[in-house]
């Protein structure tokens, strides 16, 4: 059992259900229909399935010879960018869908910041034939828009959030007042540890195949753990699903969040406060008055205010360590892999390998995995346009 | 002012044989300075008077009082300035604060409840703190004399309901559909069997809120429900240059009919 389980929703003091009243329902009868579904070894077994034959995995972990020899250690890459729509946030869209279909739900609704989500839950819904509503931040749908492009052809309606910041934080209070209009017969199906519980506990749960595969693998090819893991931290499921895989063990812990531009960021566990955004008690970027603030950076997928619970309480704890990298400095390691490795990384993902360098420069001959997330084929028309490639 | 300034409120109006009108203002809402003449003048036809807090993230409102939210904060809104003009007002009807538990966690939890009572608040509606999350802020507020307004929605199950009721305090807020708060044509027979389900389990009167914005939907209802919460039809209101009298006058004249079977 997680620490969630055990104590209803809570990493310590972080996560709970801080829901309007008319969601409380509905997300009792998902924790109860999680718990059922874990038991259920139909239910296992449908997964396993659906993630080696749609999704196509394991995936592989893969030695980064020419990157290791310029950075001076061992550098595994977990591929998640193999996936089938290109990025971790696949896992999660399968096992939450094979779940609404269990719960009887006909509609799922969705945030997506850089579209990767959308697009993967876009497909696991016309897989399934479920209705699927996308909502995503206007200034995500210019700057992602291949990704809207994508979940279109899939079938799925895509909605642009026009209001506030016309980011992931936007698209994902749109999507919640959504659920909460149409409780009955719609899921939403977020896309990263964070929300009320049971999601954080949830989407960690069905992204713990990420950290399960990588320790195999590296144990079978290494003969021993990595000194290190890292992952980019938005949300921080693709963290949490490779820390899982870890956590019981003498492994360090790097998280990386988006620096962005130095002064506006989205650097919650670096620069935040605890708070409560979008039904969890979680690190938060907010002002004395309680109010979210506005976040930058260049990957649309790390642009949010708020984190998961549980990272927040590996933060206090020490478990693990959260570090910020900003937009030059992932910008930087995205043109890196892509000329040593033959790899066109997602921006996010750019931000772990960025702090690989770091780490390696400080440290060398270390033997690190970095869960690379996604592809990037997403930025390059944003990136041509505004003339950083 | 405390919670038992809520309970008089109602008894006040239940003795004159009406409903209880709860009109909603949003604090720097439509201009800067608007609250304290608004307050005063919504004060001739309210019972109890909810002040929203402008939150930037707000979950359960709908696009008017989003956009209210936004403007208002524009304005350079807060909760101790909001705090305040509460504070200077003279008389008038109860207040309850409305706003997200971020705005109440910001400065700590025991801070806010001492700095809303010496502003003379009777309570707090906060709609993101869900039963289950309510026990220390019920016992802050306790201390204090705040009444945490408990809420109803029609997803909530039975037996949850009889326990969330168990703990009301001044009244209890019944929102009217599975929506977000905003104007609405009429109600179901299922919504009006659900408010005299909640009527007849609750030691408190219960107010109706979410989608009431016309006399007839008052009409529709007034049998089954203490009071009337009315929000996004005000703020629409406002914002088209109506005053505050003109929105709640015909309101308060379906609140005044008398019925055959006022509820005891």
């Amino acid at each position: 059992m997680t620490t969630a389980e055990k104590t209803r929703g809570r990493f310590g003091i972080y996560g709970g259900q801080y829901v309007p009243e008319t969601l409380v329902a509905n997300l009792h009868e998902l924790e109860r229909a999680y718990e059922a579904a874990k038991q259920d070894a139909n239910f296992a077994a449908e997964l396993e399935l659906t993630l080696r034959e749609f999704v196509g995995r394991a995936t592989p972990l893969y030695f980064a010879e020419r990157l290791s020899a310029d950075l001076g250690g061992r550098v595994f890459l977990k591929r998640e960018d193999l996936t089938h729509t290109g990025a971790h946030k696949i896992n999660n869209a399968v096992g939450q869908a094979l779940l609404a279909r269990r719960l009887g739900k006909r509609r799922i609704v969705a945030e997506t910041g850089a579209g990767q989500h959308g697009v993967a839950t876009a497909a696991a819904c016309a897989r399934l034939g479920l209705e699927c509503v996308v909502y995503m931040g206007a200034l995500d749908c210019e700057r992602q828009r291949p990704n809207v492009e994508r979940m279109k052809l899939l079938g799925a309606t895509v909605v642009a959030c026009e209001a506030g910041s016309r980011n992931l934080k936007i698209a994902i209070n749109e999507a919640i007042r959504d659920w909460i209009s149409r409780p009955e017969d719609t899921h939403y199906l977020i896309g990263s540890v964070v929300g009320p519980h049971p999601y954080p506990a949830m989407v960690r749960g069905f992204q713990s195949v990420i950290g399960r595969e990588a320790r195999a693998q590296i144990l079978q090819r290494e003969g021993r753990l990595p000194d290190a893991v890292i992952a980019c931290v938005g949300g921080g499921s693709n963290a949490m699903g490779i820390f899982a895989g870890f956590l019981e063990d003498d492994v360090e812990l790097h998280g990386v969040e988006a620096g962005g531009k130095g002064e506006t960021h989205a650097a919650p566990l670096n620069s935040g406060t605890p708070g409560v955004l979008h039904g969890a008690l979680q690190y938060l970027l907010q002002d004395d008055d309680g109010q979210i603030l506005n976040t930058h950076s260049i990957a649309a997928g790390l642009d949010y205010p708020g984190v998961g619970p549980e990272h927040s309480f590996l933060k206090d704890s020490g478990r693990a360590q959260y570090h910020v990298v900003r937009d030059e400095e992932a910008l930087a390691a995205f043109k890196l892999l892509a000329r040593r490795e033959g790899i066109i990384p997602a921006l996010e993902s750019s931000h772990a390998l960025a702090f690989a360098k770091r780490l390696l420069a400080e440290r060398p001959g270390l033997s690190v995995v970095v869960n690379l997330s996604g592809r990037g084929d997403k930025d390059l028309p944003s990136l041509m346009e505004r003339k950083l490639l | 002012m405390s919670v038992h300034a809520l309970t008089a409120a109602f008894e006040r109006a239940r003795n004159e044989g009406r409903k209880a009108l709860l009109p909603f203002l949003m604090a720097g809402h439509p201009t800067p300075q608007a609250l304290e003449h608004n307050l005063a003048q919504a004060g001739e036809f309210a019972d109890v008077i909810e002040v929203g807090v402008p939150f930037s993230d707000p979950l359960a409102d709908g696009p008017v009082i989003q956009a209210a939210a936004a403007t208002a904060l524009k304005h350079g809104t807060t909760l101790s300035g909001t705090l305040d003009v509460l504070a200077r007002r003279k008389a008038g009807p109860p207040l309850v604060l409305m706003l997200s538990v971020n705005q109440v966690l910001a400065g700590g939890l025991e801070r806010f409840a001492q700095r809303a009572a010496k502003a003379g608040v009777s309570g707090a509606i906060i709609p993101d703190l869900p039963f289950e999350e309510q026990q220390e802020a019920r016992e802050v507020f306790t201390r204090q004399g705040l009444a945490l307004v408990s809420m109803l929605a029609p997803t909530t199950r039975p037996e949850r309901a009889e326990a969330i009721l168990k703990h009301a305090q001044g009244f209890a807020y019944l929102i009217s559909v599975a929506g977000v708060t905003g104007a609405r044509e009429g109600f179901a027979p299922e919504t009006i069997e659900y408010i005299r389900r909640s009527a007849a389990l609750s030691p408190v009167p219960v107010c109706v809120g979410f989608g009431i914005s016309r006399p007839q939907h008052i009409e529709q209802l007034r049998e089954h429900a203490d009071g009337f919460i009315v929000g996004s039809a005000l703020i629409r209101g406002l914002e088209q240059g109506l005053s505050v009298a003109d929105v709640l006058r015909p309101l308060r004249e379906a609140c005044n009919q008398q019925t055959t079977g006022v509820r005891s």
